[in-house]
């Protein structure tokens, strides 16, 4: 049915032409030329620039904190898009307007304004660093930041979820004689469980790349607090360019998995659809 | 005897919209938390943007606006997201077009490489570009030779922006030109309108919110992008210091927190209409969503 009924429009030979271009020219292109350098090197070289203990470090740090910032955005925001969609309270038209600040704000400037909260006299801080929780140049700051960073993957992937869930079949649960929490379990959840993993795996993909907000409150410490895109940063400074490209392969590598893995998550979700 | 019937079905709905509703205090309880959550993580670094901003009042944010650094850097950010979002708009509309209106082979596989940029950090983006167009580059020796500088100068941040902020204007615009169909165009052709007049007048008009949209967050990220374009400009203060990498650089001078704060709200002025567009427009954009995928795959990253 899609060729004949879509063949009466003009132009798809320009807009086509154009977008394979300019996709090649400002993505396809570099994305070639650091593969192709990468691929210049030796396993044994790749390995041993890749592997290194102050890398290792730097990995566990960034999908640590990216797991652990992506976890609690998949809690927080399921909770988050749950009261949008299902509750009317006081500001909560502002509060849905809200979610979207994290994506608005650069993200240095992101960076330094939670430091500046955490810090030992700042806002939050200044509670909560005497209580021994120090947000700031610590692994709890990436782990912050990047919570920031990733919030409104989760809420702005499941609110539309929420809004077409039919309401029906929870009544009919409900006069079956269920309780609500047995139907949030066995009708609710399965429903929103494909887009809550999407909004993880967004958030996850994002936290793993993420340098503007971190690099100002994370401190930068080798073996502490430093991401591995920080690390990349160091070595370009150090005209080390073998050892930045063999970190970025690991991220880019990772990055791609995750991405296969959002594709098919979406399949899975779509095949609930129809 | 119709009047019976309608009370006892609203009664009826009644009874069962209650069942499927939780108890008040748990209501609350979860608005709480989230509320909660909220605070920390969303309104309390939107106050503290502001009010680091203003803390030494209006005069002292003006002038730390007008230093002869700053201003440099303010022009540049401006060029470089008028340079960069144009054109990731006209790709935007290129692309949402041929995808939207056609049907052919590979076409997922072009969606899912629209979609690449959100998967690289923006470090690594600024790497590929060294790889390309540095001294060790592979074409460094034929640059150098010719005298043309592309890293440590205004095209490499051009070029980085760019790459970063690809997807948006596309990826917002895709999902809503599938919404649409064809019917109208194919209506307004059948009519005797040209393509470019029924692009303009049909198709245009109902994907607007949809471009409005895509247009602020690829500006947005345009003019605060950090990683990518630090890692290529070699921060030539004066010369290729963008907005935020002013922001650093005064932070690391530690030439005090107001002109710091001052650039952040500076920075603000990017993005000055996302939350109310996003705001206004969420309603819309969910017809889009169940045709194709979720939105958050057209945001940030």
């Amino acid at each position: 049915m899609g060729h004949k009924r879509f063949s009466a429009l003009p132009g798809f030979g320009l807009t086509l032409g154009f977008t394979l271009f300019y996709l090649s020219v400002i993505v396809l292109i570099p994305f070639a030329g650091l593969i192709v350098r990468a691929l210049g090197l030796s396993w044994a070289d790749f390995w041993h620039l890749a592997t290194t203990d102050r890398a290792l470090a730097a990995y566990r740090l960034t999908f640590g904190a990216s797991l652990v910032a992506a976890v609690a955005n998949a809690v927080f925001g399921t909770l988050l898009a749950w009261v949008l969609t299902r509750y009317e309270f006081p500001g909560r038209r502002l509060l849905d307007a809200m979610v979207d600040f994290p994506f608005a704000l650069p993200t240095a400037v992101a960076g330094l304004t939670l430091a500046n909260l955490f810090t030992a006299n700042g806002w939050l801080g200044r509670y909560l660093v005497p209580l021994g929780i120090s947000g700031a140049f610590t692994p709890l700051g990436v782990v912050i930041a990047l919570t920031f960073v990733g919030l409104p993957f989760v809420v702005r992937t499941l609110q539309p979820v929420l809004q077409n869930l039919e309401r029906e079949v929870e009544e009919a649960a409900a006069t079956l004689g269920a309780g609500r929490l047995r139907t949030f379990a066995a009708i609710i959840a399965p429903s929103l469980l494909p887009a809550v993993l999407t909004g993880f795996a967004l958030a996850f993909a994002r936290a793993i790349g993420e340098y503007g907000s971190i690099v100002f409150i994370s401190g930068n410490l080798p073996f502490k607090t430093e991401i591995a895109p920080y690390l990349i940063v160091m070595r370009l400074e150090e005209y080390d360019y073998t050892g930045a490209i063999a970190l970025a392969v690991v991220l880019l590598v990772s990055s791609f998995l995750l991405l296969a893995a959002i594709n098919l998550l979406e399949q899975w979700a779509s095949r609930f659809q129809d | 005897m119709t009047g019976i019937i309608k009370t006892s079905s609203a009664a009826s709905v009644k009874q069962s919209r209650r069942g499927a509703e939780e108890s008040p205090l748990a209501k609350w309880a979860l608005i709480a938390v989230a509320l909660a959550f909220s605070l920390v993580f969303l309104l309390l670094p939107l106050v503290n943007v502001m009010a680091q901003a203003f803390v030494k009042g209006w005069a002292c944010y003006w002038s730390s606006l007008t230093q002869p650094d700053s201003r440099a850097a303010i022009r540049l950010t401006l060029i470089v997201a008028a340079i960069s979002v144009p054109l990731n708009v006209l790709f935007g509309l290129a692309a949402a077009w041929a995808i939207a209106k056609f049907e052919f082979r590979g076409k997922s596989l072009l969606v899912t490489l629209i979609d690449l940029p959100f998967s690289v950090s923006p470090v690594v983006v600024g790497l590929m570009f060294i790889v390309l167009f540095g001294l060790q580059g592979f074409f460094g020796k034929w640059l150098g030779a010719h005298g043309i500088k592309i890293i440590f100068a205004v095209p490499g941040i051009v070029l980085a922006t760019i790459f970063i902020t690809f997807p948006f204007v596309a990826r917002e615009l895709i999902p809503v030109m599938q919404a649409t169909g064809t019917e109208q165009e194919q209506a307004a052709l059948t009519l005797g309108a040209s393509g470019w007049q029924t692009f303009w007048h049909v198709t245009l008009p109902s994907v607007k919110w949809g471009l409005i949209y895509g247009i602020i967050l690829c500006n947005a990220r345009a003019m605060g992008e950090f990683g990518a374009v630090s890692v290529v400009s070699g921060h030539i203060i004066g010369r290729t210091e963008t907005m935020p990498l002013r922001v650093e650089a005064l932070y690391q001078g530690a030439t005090g927190a107001s002109t710091v704060a001052a650039f952040c709200r500076g920075e603000l002025a990017g993005a000055p209409g996302l939350v109310y567009a996003g705001d206004q427009d969420f309603p819309r954009m969910e017809t889009g969503e169940r045709i194709s995928g979720s939105r958050s795959r057209i945001v940030d990253r």
